[in-house]
């Protein structure tokens, strides 16, 4: 049985579906990981949390939403008001959209034709997650800087400066993703995790680390929420916004989470792929193939509707754990100081980064030169060579070198001083 | 590939309809009752003192500027990545030597103070 793309009228029908359902899924679970940050809070600091509207509180997310549409807001006298109200849109109209380039299921068919889990896949696919995840920084800075008030200021300085510091870092560590898909399409680095028959988080254990952090540091999560320290700066960027504004801001900050979980899973976790070899397809010279035989021919893929819910499922599971990673790590790790901050991403990350590109890229091409085909053993050399960069990294490199601790800190710049007394100090 | 972007352009479409139609829903909904007080720049519940817009540590400056050299790095290493397994050892080695000079440069930066915060 050949199976041909979707196209016509039904491509039109299949597109505005997808567009309007990704929108709206995004969005549910945008208000659902509220409504899990502070249940699983809640569960972690050992009380209760929201749980009075709906049962378990699931109705608390509409209920919230409802609320910061009726509250009163206020614009300070003192603000530049043009900008005031432009910067919840600037971070929140990007956050929902940069989610279109990652491919979500397998591959559906239909009586019309092969329809494709992802809602764009356009040949930038990685570079135009880059660009639209960075235009957070815009209303960022934009709002800080509107609203006249000295700790928004200050937070969203904090903010910039920490953000386009990890950026170096993400970038980097995508680098090494590139050189072993060959592509920087979404659905093709998920093709490329499947020939390998391993995940990149294996062979690129260290990239995989580098990125999680950065990660976290992109999206202003603890232990690097800098932007809005509470004990420091009230909350930061957006202290002088209220009602729907100020769920604008929480819900584009909530988006970039879902996305960049998303991204990881995407990236080293196989994205939507299952363990095992039955449910890889992907579009090859026209063909929806499964792989390729011994002797070059291409096998052809099944697709089939249960196989696609199993992956959305999978892909799911994963987005999943990446997001409750982001919470788990929240009630785990303390702040750091900003000099911290800032000291791990130009002295750490970003050396180890661009070391690590040049140990991959060295390594993949004398796989090549060596012959190994790309297969398992292929991603099982590499992963050797990762594992001991990764545990040079844990181990050796920052043994309170290069961020200290406040008290090792302390304790080399102390110096005790014995006052004399003098003999004849009497009055 | 094109209706790829078309429905690109359609989420566009919808995302900043959503983030204006959320924000002047709410302006239409919600009640006004503005005080002097109310209007006043948070700070702690004191008067605000002095001005916002005075002058900030030429720190976030420096991190700007090597943020722009090393992103601009990144930029460049991405059309090599792709193609790294055709082009082979002499691109390899090239690039080897380009990110030898921005290492240094890298180094430089570190020894002259520019990543300190104190």
């Amino acid at each position: 049985m050949e199976f041909q793309p979707i196209s016509g009228i039904w491509a039109i029908v299949a597109m505005s579906l997808k567009v309007t359902g990704m929108f709206t899924v995004l969005m549910l679970v945008v208000a659902y990981t509220t409504l899990a940050e502070r249940r699983v809070s809640a569960w972690i600091q050992d009380r209760h949390g929201p749980n009075r509207v709906g049962p378990f509180g699931l109705l608390q997310p509409i209920a919230d939403g409802l609320k910061s549409l009726l509250k009163e807001e206020t614009v300070p006298a003192t603000a530049s008001r043009v900008f005031f109200v432009l910067a919840p849109m600037l971070v929140l109209a990007p956050a929902l959209v940069t989610f279109a380039v990652i491919p979500f299921a397998a591959p559906l068919p239909t009586p019309a034709g092969v329809v494709d889990m992802i809602v764009a896949d356009i040949p930038i696919g990685i570079l135009y997650v880059l660009a639209f995840s960075s235009l957070a920084v815009y209303g960022v800075v934009l709002g800080g800087w509107a609203s006249n008030n000295k700790y928004a200021f200050l937070g969203a300085l904090r903010a910039s400066a920490q953000m386009v510091s990890y950026e170096v870092a993400l970038g980097l560590s995508l680098i090494t993703v590139l050189m072993l898909a060959g592509n920087v399409t979404l659905t093709e680095i998920v093709w490329q995790q499947q020939q390998l028959g391993m995940w990149f988080a294996f062979p690129l254990s260290l990239a995989f680390i580098l990125f999680v952090i950065s990660a976290f540091a992109e999206t202003n999560r603890l232990p690097f929420d800098m932007a809005e320290a509470e004990s420091e700066l009230i909350t930061g960027y957006h202290t002088e916004y209220s009602a729907m504004k100020f769920s604008a801001f929480m819900i584009g900050e909530f988006g970039h989470m879902v996305t960049a979980s998303a991204l990881m899973a995407t990236l080293f976790l196989g994205g939507w792929d299952l363990p095992g070899t039955w449910d890889n397809a992907f579009w090859y010279d026209g063909q929806l193939i499964k792989g390729f035989a011994a002797d070059g021919t291409v096998v052809l893929a099944s697709p089939a509707l249960w196989k696609t819910l199993a992956t959305f499922g999978g892909f799911a599971a994963k987005t999943g754990f990446f997001l409750l990673l982001f919470i788990w790590i929240r009630w785990t790790l303390p702040r750091f100081r900003y000099d911290q901050v800032m000291a791990l991403g130009w002295k750490v990350m970003l050396p180890t980064a661009l070391a690590y590109v040049m140990l991959i890229g060295g390594s993949i091409l004398v796989l090549d030169e060596v012959g190994v085909p790309w297969g398992f053993s292929y991603g099982a050399a590499l992963t050797a060579v990762s594992t001991v960069a990764t545990v040079g990294f844990v181990f050796f490199l920052d043994r309170g070198r290069t961020i200290t601790g406040a008290a090792a800190q302390y304790a080399q710049k102390v110096e005790v001083k014995t006052i004399s007394q003098p003999a004849s100090a009497g009055d | 590939m094109s209706g790829d972007y078309l429905s690109l352009l359609l989420l566009f479409g919808v995302s900043i309809v959503n983030a204006i139609g959320m924000v002047v829903a709410s302006h239409i909904l919600n009640p006004r009752r503005d005080t002097p007080q109310k209007l006043m720049p948070y700070e702690s519940g004191m008067i605000p003192l002095g001005t916002t817009r005075a002058r900030f540590s030429v720190k976030f400056y420096m991190v700007a500027i090597s943020f722009i050299v090393f992103d601009l790095e990144t930029i460049f290493l991405i059309p090599w990545a792709v193609q790294m397994r055709e082009l082979g050892w002499s691109a390899f080695l090239a690039m080897t030597m380009f990110v030898i000079v921005l290492a240094v440069g890298l180094l430089y930066e570190w020894k002259k103070g520019g990543l300190e915060w104190d």
